[in-house]
């Protein structure tokens, strides 16, 4: 790299982290302020644990993504498999819009159109509170299902159709071939997905904030309620707590993709195909 | 040809176990909803037909004091709307002039380089957007940090929280990795051969830009300036903290009359929102696809 590029570079990432590199270092003040440093302390640290409303609201929105993340990946999945059996040019471009529409779309309009339909459904049914976990579920499955769709079908289309046709002629039943020769082929493909369902489903605001009851609250809207009144460094503590968090799991992933492990899968998958080809 | 026969059925069998799930989940909550945006913009509370919600988005006026003590009338929702559309394109045209270098250097980068900035631009995006925003504000504040370290250089103070300018500062911030990633994620598939052979046939910097790079990029700043302008357009967040609520921005307009359970009139203006957002995207859709068909 050039040394320009190198400033350039520099000067974006002290712009992209600055907020974070403030909320890390005011995380560990010594009083409440959150713009004056007078001194290093865990003091909101301890606040933070002991703020049992918060941390309930972190279990609520961990409890969410994995239910919202796991039925989208699984009907996701369903669903990639689907539409590229689909023949018919008009219905695939159909399905193909429908499936773009959440992702397009705002996301306040997503959050508004849902809630509109769920307190018209509730007032059919004379429920005088007709959002509640059920419906930010609902919520959550519906905005994650495009992002699996579209992490799981490319690697559908990339796979060579004569495999599993393969694997049924040597006396596999469609549902055998789909489990030992599909899944693992698309396998990368669908944990992408699950990741992106399950960020995004973690992350969400505008949705959740229109589609949830009061009896259902999620860490976002509890943040969004704290910043209408004066915030705390606790908030902050939360937010360095979950960044170190984001970055140990990045680390993970990253020496786990590494080449290694890679030709390592690679060979488990020669001899799970060697075994599978003894068996037949 | 009884085996293949069964195994046809059985695919068919496949297509609809696969399909029916998600096709039912799609039109029951992706389709059906958007339709009650239109059932409720165009209903009264009675579920009544009537057209008094959009028309109050277009004539609804509101007074507001001139320098001089006098009152002037303006369109509430129209200057509402009119704001978000620039705020959002200000934004949207200042990701695309920091993003599109920052794109080509990281895609001109290591193979290592590019992975590592690629995740660095990506952690920030899965850190909570409030918290992030709020963090901002402490910021730009005017006894915050900026100006406690401009002072510290011996620079007057600047203000900024609560003008125009922080909340395009805040929309910037939040959705400047949306234009990053796609126009990296073309440039990196970019052929280096194409730039060589433009320079070998004579072309200075500035025409390999105009000539190649920008043309084979053009797919991705296209899906870059819908991914940063449809939500800065929407966003209601970053002007209730970053403007201290000075500029109501469509998204907050929404967000007031959902709050205040006018879900009729909430309807409406996402309505109209959404319409001018697929005219917007149908245009940009053919612009994109003449002009990478002539590229």
């Amino acid at each position: 790299m050039k040394t320009s590029s190198k400033i350039y570079t520099a000067l974006i990432m002290i712009f992209l982290f600055a907020p974070i590199l403030v909320l890390i270092v005011f995380s560990f003040n010594e009083s409440k302020s959150l713009s004056v440093f007078s001194g290093f302390s865990f003091y909101w640290y301890k606040e933070l644990f002991h703020d049992t409303a918060t941390l309930k609201t972190l279990q609520n929105t961990l409890v969410l993504a994995l239910c919202a993340s796991a039925i989208a990946t699984i009907m996701g999945t369903a669903a990639a498999v689907g539409i590229t059996k689909v023949r018919n040019k008009y219905l695939r471009v159909t399905l193909n819009t429908v499936t773009d529409i959440p992702m397009i779309n705002p996301d306040i309009i997503t959050g508004i159109s849902l809630m509109l339909m769920f307190v018209f459904v509730g007032r059919l049914f004379g429920a005088a509170t007709s959002l509640n976990f059920a419906t930010l579920l609902i919520a959550h499955i519906t905005f994650c299902l495009p992002y699996v769709i579209m992490q799981v079908l490319p690697k559908l289309q990339q796979m060579d159709k004569s495999m599993p046709e393969a694997a049924m002629d040597l006396g596999c039943t469609p549902f055998r071939a789909f489990t030992k020769v599909v899944i693992p082929e698309i396998f990368p493909g669908i944990i992408t997905g699950m990741i992106m369902a399950f960020t995004l489903s973690l992350d969400d605001f505008v949705i959740s904030y229109f589609t949830t009851g009061n009896g259902f609250q999620t860490l976002p809207i509890r943040i969004y309620n704290m910043t209408k009144k004066t915030v705390t460094p606790k908030m902050y503590a939360l937010a360095t707590l979950i960044f170190f968090v984001i970055l140990a799991l990045l680390l993970i992933s990253n020496l786990s993709d590494s080449d290694s492990s890679r030709s390592m899968k690679e060979a488990r998958k020669q001899k799970k195909l060697r075994k599978l080809e003894e068996k037949v | 040809m009884k085996r293949s026969n069964s195994i046809f059925k059985k695919d068919r069998f496949v297509k609809r176990l696969t399909l029916i799930p998600y096709s039912s989940w799609a039109f029951l909550f992706i389709v059906v909803p958007l339709l009650f945006v239109a059932y409720y913009a165009f209903t009264d509370s009675d579920f009544n037909f009537t057209l008094d919600n959009v028309g109050r988005f277009f004539n609804a006026t509101t007074s507001i004091l001139n320098p001089d003590g006098t009152y002037k009338e303006v369109h509430t929702y129209l200057v509402i709307f009119w704001r978000s559309l620039k705020l959002a394109l200000i934004s949207t045209f200042i990701c695309l002039l920091l993003g599109y270098p920052f794109a080509y250097i990281i895609s001109r980068a290591s193979a290592k380089t590019q992975k590592i900035i690629v995740t660095l631009i990506m952690i920030p995006m899965w850190m909570n957007f409030l918290i992030r925003t709020y963090a901002w504000m402490t910021i730009l504040q005017d006894a915050g940090i900026l100006n406690g370290i401009l002072d510290f250089f011996g620079i007057s103070p600047v203000h900024i929280i609560g003008t125009e300018a922080a909340v395009v500062i805040g929309m910037v911030y939040d959705y400047f990795p949306y234009m990053i990633l796609p126009i990296y994620s073309i440039m990196a598939k970019m052929d280096n051969r194409l730039i060589e052979a433009a320079k070998d046939l004579g072309c200075n910097g500035a025409g390999v830009l105009r000539r190649v790079i920008w043309p084979l990029s053009l797919p991705g700043v296209i899906s870059g300036i819908t991914m940063v302008l449809i939500p800065s357009i929407s966003t209601f967040y970053i002007s209730q903290k970053l403007g201290y609520g000075k500029f109501y921005l469509i998204g907050d307009a929404i967000e007031a009359q959902y709050s205040a359970n006018n879900l009729h009139f909430a309807a409406a203006i996402a309505f109209v929102l959404m319409v001018i957002l697929l005219v917007a995207m149908v245009f940009m859709q053919n612009y994109a696809n003449k002009k990478t068909l002539v590229a």
